[in-house]
């Protein structure tokens, strides 16, 4: 191809079919185009969904005093005291303790939930599927408020805004997204592992120990994952439901106003990395496992 | 538990109905300690659901299942000495081949099943896979874990539900020689579900046709080939030439039947029919072909005027469709023993056969052909 500007000139007789002296360029040009599109899109799309996240992490290493926004030169001393701002690390211990202990309920409820949908034909099935969908479909907003609603009502029976009522309230969103990715699952298993189970021995308990719970698990785990990460962001309806009880979504949007302590994007930045090597490790043990 | 003697399986008066519809009717049945026992019938014949009674995956509407002296009709799955190797395997997709295998000893609280596994998994030529997990499997080595895993527990019956069918046909022979081997060498009675005839011949000690939920004829492979008692069976194992006819004459050792102006000699023993009008059974491989003028030797059965429509060479054999006056097209094989005559299309023929290889039955000449077609066999 490169050879053929040189043998234009060079070549005797005229040919109809020759390409006029600039179109080689244009052509390289287009085929480079042709064969990189997809590849300078990509770079597009990540630069697009990694940009907050790249200026999260720099701006940690900002020693940007109380107000974060202009760069002011490195430092470590936010990485070494994630703490040093007043009220983030109580704040983040609320959100881990709140998104723990929500995880815990809505999953095992859900799964729970999951198996009598995906496994038992009983009155009420589709009223009860239908039901579970509403907080999915319901703006956050609204729930917030009827939640809040429905807490001061419970009033002189002894519920208070705090974290009872903060956990309540994420059990009650994370619920529909546990059901629905373990029911999935659930759906996806074959019934006759389990009558092998039975067939060779295994008692009910025995199956859904040895079978059913150990191939679900993915599922579950999977819906546990999605509730958490659920439960620690939710900034609406917690900030209705939780009276003075402080969480970190909370903290940021209440600092936001004053400007975001550079402890902050520690956190956040400390959370992505977290997950992003959860991911990871998981892959590769999950890649260690495949076949050969 | 395993060496009780007397451990005959009986099913007695077995019907097994899912709303409206009847899967299994009224069925009794008789399997030996120790045999190798097929349920043959074409898909929907009610054979899965005897085994999965057996099994204690389904429970009989009516009747009883007894085990030797124990009545099992209504056990749970796991309280049975009984265990299935499934249609498609179910291996547990979480647990190696091992834990596969020793699953159902652990069950039953063994401690040191270590012996026992690498036996069975001996037996079936698979212990180098042991640490593997099922998917990384091919189809066939996972029907041999799943037999390893059934048979490892020495149930007192084995059931087996067309374990074969998803295997090409080079592996399903070579499995169908094994399974037969393990039989033999284990001593456990084996309930082989099947669509496929002849599988089921060569395998079993004694096959049950099925049809509709019930049983149409029961008895060793060679019995139900060479003496079928239904239409349904004439045509669901092998081929048979059935030509209508009027019963007009009998004597102690012989039926005569009028066949379209032709009178034919059906022994007693195998006319399976005291109506008048009769079917007329002979498989193809038992006519002989002759040319038009070749001598017929007295006493055989014939038919004269055939015209030969379709000759098919198929090395071994040659198959022949013979057009017969009144229309009807007989299957004729002819051996390829490099002694016949070959009859391009065209010729005229004359079918000639020892009355000992006919028979006679009641009802439809079609039954058990469309099944036998609507299931794609060998």
């Amino acid at each position: 191809m490169t050879t053929t500007v040189t043998t234009a000139g060079g070549t005797a007789g005229p040919r109809a079919d020759r390409p006029a002296p600039s179109a080689p360029a244009l052509l390289r040009a287009r085929r480079w185009l042709g064969r990189n599109a997809l590849r300078i899109y990509g770079a597009i799309a990540f630069a697009y969904l990694f940009t907050p996240i790249a200026y999260i992490t720099v701006f940690s290493f900002n020693d940007g005093g109380r107000s974060n926004l202009v760069w002011r030169g490195f430092t470590l001393k936010n990485w070494a005291n994630p703490c040093g701002a007043p009220e983030v690390c109580s704040a983040v211990g609320n959100s881990l303790k709140i998104g723990l202990t929500a995880t815990v309920i809505a999953t095992v409820l859900g799964t729970m939930v999951a198996f009598a949908l995906g496994r038992h034909r009983f009155r009420g099935r589709t009223a009860t599927n239908l039901v579970l969908f509403l907080p999915m479909a319901t703006p956050e907003v609204v729930l917030a408020a009827s939640l809040l609603t429905l807490f001061l009502q419970m009033a002189p029976i002894g519920i208070r805004l705090g974290v009872t009522t903060i956990v309540i309230a994420h059990v009650m969103f994370c619920l529909s997204f546990v059901v629905v990715t373990v029911k999935a699952r659930i759906a996806g298993l074959d019934p006759r592992l389990e009558q092998a189970a039975a067939d060779l021995y295994a008692t009910e308990w025995q199956t859904f120990r040895r079978i059913t719970l150990p191939l679900v698990a993915p599922g579950i785990a999977g819906g546990a994952l999605l509730a958490f990460s659920l439960s620690f962001d939710d900034f609406i309806i917690t900030n209705f439901v939780s009276g003075n009880v402080n969480t970190f979504p909370k903290f940021v949007y209440v600092s936001a106003q004053r400007g975001i302590p550079a402890q902050a994007y520690v956190i956040g930045a400390f959370m992505f990395f977290l997950a992003l090597t959860i991911v990871l490790v998981a892959d590769i043990v999950r890649r260690r496992r495949a076949p050969k | 538990m395993a060496q009780d003697t007397g451990g005959d399986l009986h099913l007695r008066d077995v019907t097994k109905s899912f709303g409206t519809f009847t899967a299994v009717d009224d069925l009794t049945l008789t399997i030996p300690q120790g045999s190798f026992f097929a349920l043959l019938g074409p898909s929907g014949c009610g054979k899965t659901t005897t085994l999965r009674m057996i099994a204690g995956l389904e429970e009989p509407t009516v009747g009883s299942i007894t085990l030797g002296e124990r009545d099992i009709t209504h056990a749970k799955p796991y309280k049975r000495p009984v265990n299935t190797v499934f249609q498609n395997y179910a291996l547990f997709p979480h647990l190696d081949i091992y834990e596969n295998v020793a699953f159902g000893l652990r069950r039953r609280g063994a401690k040191d099943v270590d012996k026992q596994v690498m036996e069975a998994l001996a037996l079936v030529e698979l212990p180098h896979l042991a640490r593997r997990k099922p998917g990384q499997l091919s189809g066939g080595q996972q029907q041999r874990i799943a037999l390893a895993r059934a048979v490892v527990n020495r149930p007192q019956v084995l059931l087996l539900d067309e374990p074969l069918g998803a295997l090409d046909l080079k592996l399903r022979r070579q499995m169908q020689i094994e399974l037969k081997r393990i039989q033999t060498e284990v001593g456990l009675t084996f309930v082989h579900v099947t669509h496929d005839q002849e599988e089921a011949m060569t395998m079993a000690d004694t096959v049950a046709v099925m049809n509709h939920g019930r049983i149409e004829q029961m008895g060793a492979p060679s019995e139900l080939y060479e003496a079928p008692s239904t239409t349904f069976v004439a045509n669901f194992l092998g081929q048979s030439n059935l030509v209508t006819g009027r019963r007009i004459a009998a004597d102690a050792d012989a039926v005569t039947v009028l066949c379209h102006g032709q009178n034919l000699q059906v022994p007693v023993s195998r006319c399976g029919t005291e109506d008048v009008d009769v079917l007329l059974g002979v498989r193809p491989e038992k006519i002989h072909l002759g040319g038009e003028a070749q001598e017929v030797a007295a006493g055989l059965n014939r038919f004269a005027g055939g015209i030969v429509s379709d000759a098919s060479f198929m090395g071994v054999s040659t198959q022949y469709l013979v057009r017969l006056p009144w229309g009807q097209d007989l299957t004729v094989f002819a051996q390829n023993r490099g002694i016949g005559e070959q009859y391009p299309v065209g010729s005229r023929v004359t079918l000639s056969w020892e009355p000992a290889h006919t028979f006679a039955l009641a009802g439809d000449a079609t039954a058990g052909v469309e099944s036998d077609l609507a299931v794609p066999v060998g």
